[in-house]
């Protein structure tokens, strides 16, 4: 479990970066907290001829908070997003979400960003990128350019960045008015991948009623999808939406897999329970400001 | 004996040097040595038709390659069956490099020794070994079909055939009013130590002379299988085990084809080689344990009381049997726990499978003979609408029966006879502790909450501290520091602090001044090892003995100075003096310097000696039989094993919409005899309740019907972490062993034995649903309570007022 050779580079600015990642070609990976890049170097299941490690690199570990939404630096650590009230005020999800990515010690070098480049559909950002309607921010030899995450995840540890790119920042929009969220998860161990999980955003009108309900989730797919639930539930008052209805219908949404720590079946049983036990606790959270208006 | 720090919970004293980071293990040693990897088999059984190593020939830094052609004299020969047993009639062992064959995935075809570990491994994966695949038997039922086998020569896949009978079972089952049969399954797992094994070798060319450092558990038997396998004289070669990060069985098997390969390399290069083994190796080349299929038909009578058992085990020992059928053994004779069985007979039938060897790991055959007898005890209970507890409570060997016969073998050879216990004060004390009674009420207040609780217990009685001897070396230096040294060795138990807390007890030292070494050749030549629970029975007696020698010396010698008689001294603080009259004394160190009559004044302790000394004329210096040096050396071994005995009751609730197991109470009461030191016996509890919560909830060794191992990674193989593991509550019981000179019993894997039993019992209590196989997760639980076919219980089914026993 050792890494095969490679060569190292350590620029000091994205264009830097770029550079490097243009003249190594194919074989070249950006590096970041390496808790997702380095454990497949070890076990030779990547073989890059270099890494570029972004680390030095200025600029990147900064968390902008906007009322339009949250963006997130290159080198912000799991941890510190965790951490950051301004950005849960923006978007509730992030911390919600940042929670249950692996343990503290990973949280401190992994990076979010470096984990929606990962595109792992077990990942929890991803999901909540794609929940929120995301994007990131690519650099290229050409210019930089914002990709919506429908265009970035295309396959499991796959997304449609080639050639010499280097994700600079993540776009998360801000929570909707009216609007309330929820996350949940179960893994196998505590910090664990998900066997299943699920964000979700549920946004009222003005007299309490449903007006819509999104859900995305973890471990289901090849790829983070959203499901629009609107259907089960739009039009009931908060107060007595049959969640459990909206549950039942993303069951019949979601097309998982077996593996070894649960069967499909078992994932499309926590897709309905996930859904209905989260969609009642961001209903109450968006009844509330309802409420509070 | 001054008993002022035995059965004290000292603190352990090598806790500090190992959290923070001042512990030497293995791969702390030999900096600049070479490194050694493997090219190991990626198919489960194929013949190795070519090795072609020109590719490797260019990687900078390679520095030798090894194959079996290169193995010579009995390097070539096959690994030792290390424990033959008649009724093992084919036993198989591998090669230090395959021979042709492999057998497994992971088993080594290739040595390459580069400049470092990063070399090693380029160098090895430009190797192309070609294979001819053959077919492949994975799983107890594909090995007993026997459609292929693993050995030619063995063609229906059994290794061995044990039984075991105490009666005639046929016609006493046939005699009793009620009789059950079913079976029921227990997946693989492995013991996982932190650290893996790893081996580093320095070769002395001048004087012919070897060291090697193993990450063993028998470092005594690593050095004798060394000498004989690399034709070197037993003196001149030494294996320390150094501080090693756990064991738990894996690292008793000896010799690892690499204990052997790595010193080979030294001596052939003339150059300190270390080996370092990766989790992915070890998951695939070192041992697993656990499964097994078994097959219970119990007779019983209206209360409940057992009139005979009939046992029938299959047993995949994996693709080897270095270590005979021990396991085996252990789970046949193990299973009846603490229960009187009028008849019994077992069968194990040992099979081959295309998978890594299965070898002891904790607990070694227990859990799954626990499983098998515990899960009884609850189909009992469920048949006859009887508390769990009290099914139990009409069977158990009563105290006054001690010792009591089981009239079973033992593994080490020796008769099943309990030298002590008191079973129904263990059961007592369980059901207190758990809330037996309460569990009704807990039960109804968790439906509340919309969980299913369920409570369950399991019993069991433990073999520990089998022979065949332990010896201690306790010496006492001018300085006053008092050496103890024994040959087992340590995986971070506690022996430091316990040999220490024994022999201050025994010789009246503060424990400042003693200082403990194990498992060093160097120190110590006759020694067994770390297994069996037997480190605190077998080495705790052995330097108990050894102190009382050199209590018995000092006093000798000091009566002489003070003019004394012997039976008139004490030794308190490091100090023996006349009891009851002050200043009559003499430190013990001065002892020590007084026991060497050449007495060159090299410090102050042997200045202040010399106004000690006494000038006999009519005798030699060193009296006859006598020796110079306040030091003594001795051996315990027993009779036969020592029987330590616990209790474990467990509380879960599940969710029924998610099927997510929450062990919300553990519960355990635990016998190991006299306690040296309760703070280290409740640590190896509390691990080894975390190990059975792994085997029952978490751990399973997931092999593909090809053989690959598809969770070789902690990433899929789902240790558990703190946050997984219950908290524990222990009560303590002592029947002290009349056994030994201690009164002690085995602690080390008493923890881990219930594990599946009880919460395959607490699971089965919450759902309602027969729980046949463990461990089980949540997804499986799933499974299990919408198949329409799986057995609910009567107990479930009175519950809910239908009486249904579907
Ligand atoms: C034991 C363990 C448990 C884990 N559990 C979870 C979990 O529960 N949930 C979860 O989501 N993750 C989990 N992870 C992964 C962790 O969150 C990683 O930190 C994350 O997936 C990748 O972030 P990183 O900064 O470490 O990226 P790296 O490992 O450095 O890189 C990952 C990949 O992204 C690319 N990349 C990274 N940054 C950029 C960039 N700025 N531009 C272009 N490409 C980039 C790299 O080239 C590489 O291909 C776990 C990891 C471990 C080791």
């Amino acid at each position: 479990m050792k890494p095969p050779p490679f060569r190292y580079a350590d620029p000091g600015s994205v264009d830097e970066a770029l550079d490097v990642l243009a003249a190594e070609g194919d074989g070249a990976k950006v590096l970041a907290g390496g808790q997702s890049l380095l454990p497949l170097l070890a076990m030779r299941l990547a073989a890059p001829t270099t890494l570029v490690d972004v680390n030095r690199v200025p600029g990147l570990d900064g968390v902008a908070t906007a009322p339009a939404g949250v963006r997130v630096g290159a080198l912000v650590r799991h941890a510190a997003l965790l951490r950051d009230g301004a950005a849960a005020g923006v978007q509730p999800l992030l911390a919600r979400a940042t929670a249950s990515v692996a343990h503290p010690a990973i949280r401190n070098r992994g990076t979010t960003v470096g984990s929606i480049a990962h595109a792992d559909p077990s990942g929890e950002m991803t999901a909540v990128l794609a929940l929120t309607g995301g994007s990131v921010t690519v650099a290229r030899p050409s210019g930089r350019a914002e990709v919506g995450w429908q265009d970035l995840f295309v396959g499991p540890l796959e997304t449609s960045l080639s050639g010499p790119a280097v994700v600079v920042d993540a776009f998360f929009p801000a929570l909707p008015d009216r609007s309330g969220t929820a996350f949940a998860e179960i893994a196998r161990r505590k910090g664990d991948y998900a066997v299943c999980g699920a964000a979700v955003v549920v946004s009222l009108d003005e007299d309490r009623r449903v007006a819509a309900v999104r859900a995305s989730y973890l471990s289901v797919g090849l790829v983070p999808e959203v499901h629009d639930l609107s259907e089960a539930v739009a039009g009931k008052p908060v107060d007595s939406a049959d969640w459990a209805a909206a549950g039942a219908l993303a069951r019949t949404l979601v097309d998982p897999d077996t593996d070894l720590h649960a069967t499909a079946d078992y994932r499309r049983l926590l897709v309905g329970v996930l859904t209905e036990r989260t969609l009642a606790e961001a209903a109450a959270e968006a009844a509330a400001k309802v409420t509070g208006e | 004996m001054t008993t002022k720090l035995f059965g004290e919970p000292v603190r352990r004293r090598e806790d500090a040097r190992l959290i923070t980071g001042r512990g030497r293990y293995l791969d702390d040693i030999g900096a600049g040595a070479l490194a050694a990897a493997f090219v190991r088999s990626p198919h489960a059984h194929a013949r190795v038709v070519d090795v072609d190593v020109e590719a490797a020939l260019d990687v900078g830094g390679l520095v030798a390659i090894y194959t079996y052609e290169d193995l010579t004299g009995p390097m070539a020969e096959p690994l030792p069956v290390l424990i033959p047993h008649p009724q093992l009639h084919a036993p198989r062992t591998g090669y230090p490099l395959a021979n042709g064959v492999v057998h497994h995935v992971g088993e080594p075809v290739v040595m390459v020794v580069a400049t470092d570990r990063y070399v090693a491994e380029d160098a090895a994966e430009r190797i192309v070994v070609t294979y001819e695949e053959l077919p492949v038997v994975v799983g107890i039922d594909t090995a007993r079909a026997a459609g292929s086998c693993v050995h030619p020569d063995v063609p229906d896949n059994v290794a061995a055939r044990h039984h075991q009978e105490t009666g005639d079972v046929e016609p006493a089952l046939a005699a009793s009013p009620h009789t059950l049969t079913f079976t029921q399954t227990i997946e693989r797992s492995a013991c996982t130590p932190l650290e893996g094994k790893g081996v580093h070798a320095r070769w002395d060319p001048d004087d012919g002379s070897l060291r090697v450092y193993s990450s063993t558990q028998a470092s005594t038997s690593v050095r004798a299988a060394i000498a004989a396998k690399l034709e070197l004289s037993l003196d001149r070669v030494e294996v320390i085990a150094p501080d090693v990060g756990g064991g738990f069985g894996v690292k008793i098997v000896h010799p690892w084809p690499e204990e052997l390969l790595v010193p080979m390399a030294a001596i052939r290069l003339g150059r300190e080689v270390k080996w370092a083994e990766d989790r992915r190796e070890h998951f695939v080349s070192s041992a697993h344990e656990r499964g097994q299929r078994q097959q219970v038909t119990v007779g019983f009578d209206d209360d409940g009381r057992l009139t005979a058992l009939d046992v029938h085990v299959w047993h995949d020992n994996g693709a080897y049997t270095p270590y005979g059928i021990i396991v085996p053994i252990i789970t046949a004779t193990q299973l009846v726990g603490p229960y009187a069985i009028p008849v019994y007979r077992v069968v194990v039938e040992s099979l081959y499978t295309n998978t890594v060897i299965v070898t002891p790991y904790r607990g070694a055959g227990r859990p799954q003979g626990c499983f098998a007898m515990e899960r009884t005890m609850d189909r009992i209970a469920d048949a006859l609408d009887l508390d769990r507890a009290e099914v139990r409570r009409r069977n158990l060997i009563t105290p006054d029966q001690f010792p009591y016969d089981h009239h079973l073998t033992f593994q080490d050879g020796r008769p099943v006879v309990y030298d002590s216990g008191d079973y129904p004060g263990l059961l007592e004390k369980l059901t207190a502790l758990v809330g037996w009674e309460s569990v009704e009420e807990r039960r109804a207040e968790a439906a509340g909450r919309g969980k299913l609780l369920g409570a369950g217990m399991a019993l069991y009685v433990e073999g520990t501290g089998p022979g065949p001897y332990e010896g201690g070396h306790v010496q006492v230096l001018g300085s006053g520091k008092v050496l103890v040294s024994t040959g087992l060795t340590s995986q971070g138990q506690g022996h430091e602090t316990v040999f220490a807390q024994i022999v201050a007890s025994e010789l009246g030292v503060p424990m400042e001044d003693v200082e403990v070494h194990t498992g060093d050749t160097r120190r110590f030549g006759y020694a067994v090892g770390t297994f069996a629970s037997r480190a605190a029975v077998m080495s705790g007696n052995a330097v108990a003995l050894a102190a009382r020698g050199v209590r018995e010396k000092a006093l000798r010698i000091a009566a002489d100075v003070l003019e004394a008689d012997p039976s008139d001294l004490e030794i308190e603080e490091g100090v023996v003096q006349v009891r009851g009259t002050p200043g009559a004394s003499i430190p013990l160190r001065t002892v020590a310097v007084l026991s060497n009559p050449l007495r060159y004044a090299f410090d102050e302790a042997a200045k202040q000696a010399t106004q000690f000394a006494t000038h006999d004329d009519t005798r030699p210096p060193v009296a006859p039989g006598d020796a110079p040096g306040l030091e003594h050396r001795d051996y315990y071994s027993p009779l036969r094993s020592t029987f330590a005995s616990g209790a474990h009751a467990a509380v879960v609730e599940v969710d029924p919409q998610t099927w997510e197991i929450d062990v919300v109470q553990y519960a355990v009461v635990h016998d190991c005899g006299n306690v040296v030191n309760p703070m280290i016996v409740e640590g190896q509890v509390h691990g080894g309740v975390a190990q059975g919560v792994a085997g029952a909830l978490y751990e399973r060794m997931a092999y593909d019907a090809d053989g690959q191992l598809q969770n070789a990674s902690f990433m899929d193989f789902l240790v558990p972490y703190a946050s997984e593991v219950p908290d524990v509550v222990i009560d303590h019981q002592q029947t002290p062993s009349p056994l030994n000179p201690l009164g002690i019993k085995g602690a080390g894997e008493a923890g881990v034995i219930p594990g599946s039993a009880a919460l395959a019992s607490a699971i089965e209590d919450a759902v309602g649903r027969r729980v046949a196989a463990m461990p089980i997760s949540p997804s499986e639980l799933y499974d299990l309570v919408r198949d329409p076919s799986s057995e609910r219980t009567a107990a479930a089914g009175r519950r809910a007022g239908t009486g249904a026993t579907a």
